[in-house]
């Protein structure tokens, strides 16, 4: 079957899909979803799924997703699991509030949101859309456009996500770890969370967004998270992407900041066979921080695309983004760094930065900045790197006595080093460092 | 200790050693010092195990063992160091964590046992009071942020800890203002005995007022063309290394 009418019989399987799940649903769901839905199909139906044609998707085939059939979490069950089931998934050793997704759907049993600050929502996109409609038609699908034909799979069928809405100036006082538990025991499953994270003015929060896969099929998550953070708002936003070896993760992360807001966001990628993440930061206000941290690691044939666009809109704001990539074996990297800076945006300072190392001679990164500037009194730099391991310094180490091995796995740890001493929370760091290890298959070092 | 018959080594093809004869025994100081380029930090990363130096020809004997078969963390934990003269960064990865590991593998290598937390630290505080380091210093990263005589300070730190047989300092002086010359001549003084050995390779003299040697040999083109005492170096600072190449130009024509 040649590539097209793979891609269209995908989307046939999609759509008929649905028709089966709005039986199901019987018109159970809340209107406003519906509303979305029918925008979502029609977008669905005139869109096409991209081909190495899309300059967008240039080094990046998405036929191993489009040559199996997942099948709506709407269809399948979900296993019971207890809190003793999901221990081994949460990052521990610090306080934290726990919102629970298995397969993109609200689990309250393995959540706890007991005790949260006054002035803070967090939970079920279903269950508040029914409670607060009127709150969540102000953003649920305002921030962000279906950009492609994913986000309108997303759309079409989402039934949960988390939300996260502060007041005015709530700080939230423990990081919220959203643990996103995706897979199946009986089929290959299609997880679609939708999720809303809204930062009201001189509001500050932490959420630690944590996939991860469990059971024996393949499964495809497919998610969207919008984002508002308000005037003077700070949002530490930790993306830890671990799913499944052999399953695939396409998620869009769309930000708008208002004005002198900060927004840190850390991309952190372990798992997945096919990755694509789309990060996109709209300042839409002056006096914005914007600060993109990534971290790729793929070994085996694994394949992560990061495409992130900060779009600088307003004058004053500052964007800097540091992306390292360790890749081994066959693995495969993609970066595309988008800025654009607006003719009205002046005294912008945009940073990028791309350093991606290889540990074998068959894994392979591409990388792409693409700076547009329209305004003339604007610093703007970007690189882009691409090497292996020093040698020298593995010499340094190994004359200490430290066996080759070893000196690689510290070599490692110094590169990804940068980008994960920026995570704050201590004990989240020192897992993170664990899991570079735990993930490449090498020797760990013993911390003193 | 140490045996190095008619070594020749190369550096990317080329050949910097030609025919190096060397024997330094437990108690000893050597100097090797020669000109810019005549193949003294070559010889030092040859005796360290660094694959970027080819050996084409030659022997290393070390305690009766083939030096040359060995890998260079083989070597480390037989007891041969090199203090670096451009030690490398290593950031997020602290003094503490990075010595204890070099230190138990070679405890490991040697059949003893891990040193404990408070073993490790008390012996951490005695060699850092030698060289009048920081306490903070253990805690951070390998000589990152570190000035130049800061990392070169780290070196000695880091030989004293480990305690080698042999010790061999390329350029070990080269960016250290007098203060601290003194300090980390005083480290090496503090770690050598009787039971082992060290060679300093240096450009110039002045190292050689505080690491007094026993031997002095003089390199140039890749071979040792002088040997003497101590008074060597000090005939070199006057005379200027000029002064070995016309006296070996001399006892070439005759």
């Amino acid at each position: 079957m040649n590539q097209i009418s793979i891609h269209n019989k995908t989307k046939d399987w999609y759509l008929s899909n649905l028709d089966i799940m709005l039986k199901k649903l019987n018109g159970k769901q809340n209107k406003f979803f519906n509303e979305f839905r029918e925008e979502a199909v029609r977008r669905f139906r005139e869109l096409n799924f991209p081909t190495r044609k899309d300059e967008e998707w240039k080094y990046t085939d998405v036929s191993p997703i489009l040559e199996q059939n997942f099948v709506p979490s709407v269809f399948l069950k979900n296993p019971t699991l207890t809190i003793d089931d999901i221990k081994k998934y949460l990052f521990t050793g610090f306080d934290f509030y726990l919102a629970t997704f298995i397969n993109g759907i609200f689990v309250e049993e393995l959540s706890d949101l007991d005790n949260l600050p006054k002035g803070v929502i967090v939970g079920s996109l279903n269950k508040l859309v029914n409670e607060n409609t009127e709150l969540l038609k102000n953003y649920l699908n305002k921030i962000s456009n279906i950009d492609n034909i994913f986000n309108a799979l997303n759309n079409i069928y989402a039934l949960d996500g988390i939300v996260i809405l502060t007041d005015e100036k709530v700080v939230v006082d423990k990081p919220i770890q959203i643990l996103f538990l995706n897979g199946n025991t009986e089929n290959q499953i299609l997880s679609t969370p939708k999720n809303l994270i809204i930062a009201g003015k001189n509001s500050q929060l932490s959420v630690i967004m944590n996939y991860k896969g469990f059971g024996n099929f393949r499964y495809f998550t497919n998610s969207v998270t919008e984002v508002l953070i308000d005037d003077y708002a700070a949002v530490d936003y930790y993306k830890i992407q671990d799913e499944k070896d052999d399953s695939f993760h396409i998620e869009k992360i769309h930000a708008v900041q208002k004005n002198n807001s900060i927004f840190n966001q850390f991309n952190l990628s372990f798992g997945g066979n096919l990755v694509r993440n789309d990060i996109n930061s709209y300042l839409n206000g002056e006096y914005n921080e914007t600060h993109y941290y990534g971290l790729y690691l793929a070994k085996g044939k694994q394949h992560i695309d990061n495409h992130t666009f900060v779009d600088h809109a307003k004058p004053n704001c500052m964007s800097n983004e540091l992306y390292k990539g360790i890749l081994d074996d066959n693995a495969r990297g993609v970066f595309n760094g988008k800025i654009i800076v607006r003719p009205n945006a002046q005294k912008t300072n945009a940073y990028q930065q791309n350093k991606s190392i290889l540990l074998s001679g068959s894994s392979r990164v591409d990388t792409k900045p693409q700076l547009e500037i329209f305004a003339d009194d604007v610093k703007c730099t970007h690189g882009a790197t691409v090497g292996h391991l020093d040698e020298e310094a593995e010499f340094y180490i190994r004359s200490r006595g430290v066996p080759q091995e070893l000196a690689k796995s510290i070599l490692i740890r110094a590169f990804a080093y940068d980008v994960v001493e920026m995570i704050k929370i201590e004990e989240l760091r020192e897992q993170i460092n664990h899991m570079i290890f735990e993930h490449l298959h090498r020797v760990e070092i013993q911390n003193q | 200790m140490l045996v190095i018959k008619n070594l020749h080594a190369n550096v990317e093809g080329k050949e910097i050693l030609r025919g190096i004869d060397l024997e330094v025994k437990a108690g000893e100081i050597h100097a090797i010092m020669g000109p810019n380029g005549s193949g003294k930090s070559t010889l030092a990363n040859v005796l360290a195990g660094n694959k970027s130096y080819e050996v084409t020809e030659g022997e290393i004997w070390f305690e009766g063992k083939n030096l040359l078969e060995m890998e260079p963390e083989e070597r480390a934990r037989e007891g041969v160091f090199l203090a670096f003269q451009y030690p490398i960064e290593i950031p997020g990865v602290t003094n503490a964590t990075f010595l204890k590991t070099a230190i138990n593998e070679k405890r490991k290598h040697l059949g003893q046992p891990e040193l404990t937390p408070k073993e490790f630290l008390d012996l951490m505080k005695e060699k850092s009071k030698i060289l009048g380091m920081d306490d903070t210093l253990i805690s951070r990263s390998v000589n990152v942020g570190f000035s130049g005589g800061e990392k070169k300070r780290n070196e000695i730190f880091q030989l004293l800890m480990l305690n080698p047989k042999l010790a061999i300092l390329d350029e070990t002086d080269s960016g250290l203002d007098i203060d601290a010359l003194k300090i980390v001549s005083n480290g090496v003084n503090i770690f050598h005995n009787e039971q082992n050995a060290v060679i300093v390779v240096t450009h110039y003299q002045r190292l050689l007022n505080y690491i007094v040697p026993d031997y002095v040999h003089v390199l140039s083109k890749g071979k040792i063309v002088k040997s003497g005492g101590k008074e060597l170096a000090l005939l070199l600072e006057e005379k200027g290394y000029d002064w070995i190449n016309s006296e070996e130009l001399e006892t070439q024509k005759a």
